[in-house]
């Protein structure tokens, strides 16, 4: 009898340089606990995050997408989080109506004095996921 | 002011030649760039600069080789620059407005001429219907249809056409009048009144009229809008959306199966008026993954569709260019695989626009919604 292999996302994250890849750090530095599901890739602001990045990683079949930046009036570069987010809101209403999951993707305000806010948030988005099952696209050769 | 060019013999398109020649006579322009009738036939934008030509002018040709825009940001964005007339259709205008605040042209050297479109056809089928000297017959009856019958365009017309809602544009300096206008006796025309001092004594004064127009192009907004509506819940019901009607019986396929047959071959960027950039990332060595790459990704999902990468095109563009996505169809014509490009950026598109409430080609004065934000919006997204 075989039982089920549990389903283990994988959540990518682009954090920005100055305040959630921080956070990030001071998580580990902290000692914080969190799920090993996130691989972390460092830009230099939310704003940097062009969605060809997400999206190459969510039809590769990246379970979960996760973009960190500065809390509203933080940014490093003034606006680039404000930016980032209606950027964001643009990409989820494409994903929407073209058919696929935009409820993979995240958006969150995580500063550098936040690790447990960090961690925090990896937990509750690998929850999420979980409960959303892995991304169909995974298995989709034709994409 | 209103005012109009005689019609002899009920040759409209000889009284645009000849409002264009009073122009391009004028001190107000140094060159055309309108359609011209090539000697072998075809119709195709063509910057002129001497006045004789202009009996080669065919601007009722309902036909769209190129959307003009990106040809009017050629002649307009960078100094040194001479004052150019361009004469484009509605869609086209729209382009150029989001191209301008793209920095890819520039208005101030240009006056813009705008004509009323009913519609075009394919570039095939324009020169399957197309024979003689001028357009005429062939404008005649879309102006026809789409007076009287606004609600059963003729079929062969180009599908973006057909469920075009803007086929009038008011920002031009001059607005060359067709709709609700008695074109066998006068040229109708709408232009500020130094432009029409300068244009001197060609033009007379306008006979009314007006109401007539405002309730033609009424009607014919509507039954587009009608019409684009039946359209796009179709191709949200394909790609599996949820705001799409339902009974249509078509099969939910979402964005992969409908551009299942892609071939990569950037047709739709290359004509899009508002792909502007010189290099696409999907052209650069971003994309020239190494051999072992593919073989990598062949072995994780067993099968990899090639040309790679082929709906992450499809998607990057929808999220560059999709806010301003004016619906001129471009990409749809420039398909061979005759995938309903147009359809789903014109249907996607607009969810995107309504969520900015953008209108693309409404005003230059308008930000794009990228580049700009309210720190106080969206708080929903992020938590």
């Amino acid at each position: 009898m075989t039982t089920e292999p549990s389903f283990e996302p994988k959540i990518i994250a682009f954090l920005c340089n100055w305040c959630t890849y921080t956070g990030a750090d001071l998580a580990g530095t902290s000692r914080l606990q969190y799920p090993p599901n996130v691989r972390i890739i460092r830009l230099m602001c939310s704003g940097a995050v062009d969605p060809i990045y997400v999206l190459k990683a969510d039809l590769a079949g990246a379970d979960g997408i996760l973009i960190g930046g500065c809390h509203p009036g933080d940014c490093h570069y003034q606006e680039g989080n404000y930016k980032a987010r209606r950027r964001v809101v643009a990409m989820k209403e494409i994903l929407k109506n073209a058919g696929f999951d935009e409820e993979r993707v995240w958006l969150r305000w995580i500063s550098a004095s936040e690790g447990q806010r960090f961690a925090d948030t990896v937990s509750e988005m690998t929850a999420a996921i979980k409960e959303m099952g892995p991304n169909p696209l995974k298995k989709e050769w034709a994409v | 002011m209103k005012a109009s060019i005689p019609v002899i013999e009920g040759n409209t398109t000889e009284a645009i030649q000849r409002f264009l020649k009073i122009l391009l006579e004028s001190d107000l322009v140094d060159a055309l760039m309108v359609p011209m009738r090539t000697p072998a036939g075809t119709v195709t934008p063509a910057l002129v600069s001497d006045p004789q030509l202009l009996a080669a002018a065919d601007p009722l040709a309902p036909v769209l080789p190129v959307n003009g825009a990106t040809l009017a940001g050629k002649l307009s964005v960078r100094e040194p620059r001479a004052k150019v007339g361009v004469l484009l259709r509605a869609c086209e205008m729209r382009a150029l407005v989001e191209l301008t605040k793209m920095q890819q042209a520039s208005l101030e050297s240009l006056l813009l001429i705008s004509i009323d479109c009913p519609g075009t056809y394919s570039v095939p089928e324009f020169q399957r219907r197309s024979s003689g000297d001028t357009s005429a017959q062939l404008w005649q009856e879309l102006i026809e249809t789409a007076t009287h019958n606004p609600d059963q365009p003729i079929s062969a017309l180009r599908q973006a056409c057909q469920i075009c809602e803007q086929p009038v544009y008011d920002g031009a300096q001059i607005r060359i009048e067709l709709f609700g206008s008695d074109h066998q006796q006068h040229l109708s025309l709408k232009l500020s009144d130094d432009l029409a001092a300068a244009l001197g004594d060609g033009l007379e004064s306008q006979p009314a009229g007006e109401e007539d127009r405002q309730a033609i192009v009424q009607k014919l907004v509507k039954a587009r809008t009608d019409l684009r509506e039946v359209e796009f819940a179709k191709i949200r019901q394909r790609l599996g959306d949820e705001g799409g009607a339902e009974g249509i019986g078509a099969q939910v396929e979402t964005l992969t199966g409908v551009f299942a047959a892609c071939i990569r071959c950037h047709n739709c960027m290359t004509v899009c008026p508002i792909c502007y950039c010189k290099t696409c990332v999907f052209k650069s060595e971003v994309f020239d993954h190494d051999p072992m790459q593919f073989i990598n990704w062949a072995q994780q999902k067993g099968a990899y569709r090639l040309p790679a990468d082929s709906m992450l095109f499809h998607m990057t563009r929808l999220n560059h260019m999709g806010l301003s996505c004016v619906g001129c169809g471009m990409c749809t014509e420039a398909c061979p695989a005759e995938l309903p490009v147009g359809m789903v950026f014109r249907a996607i598109g607009q969810r995107l626009q309504q969520t900015f409430d953008y209108a693309p080609g409404r005003s230059v004065d308008e930000p794009l919604p990228l580049i700009t934000f309210k720190a106080d919006e969206w708080s929903e997204v992020v938590e």
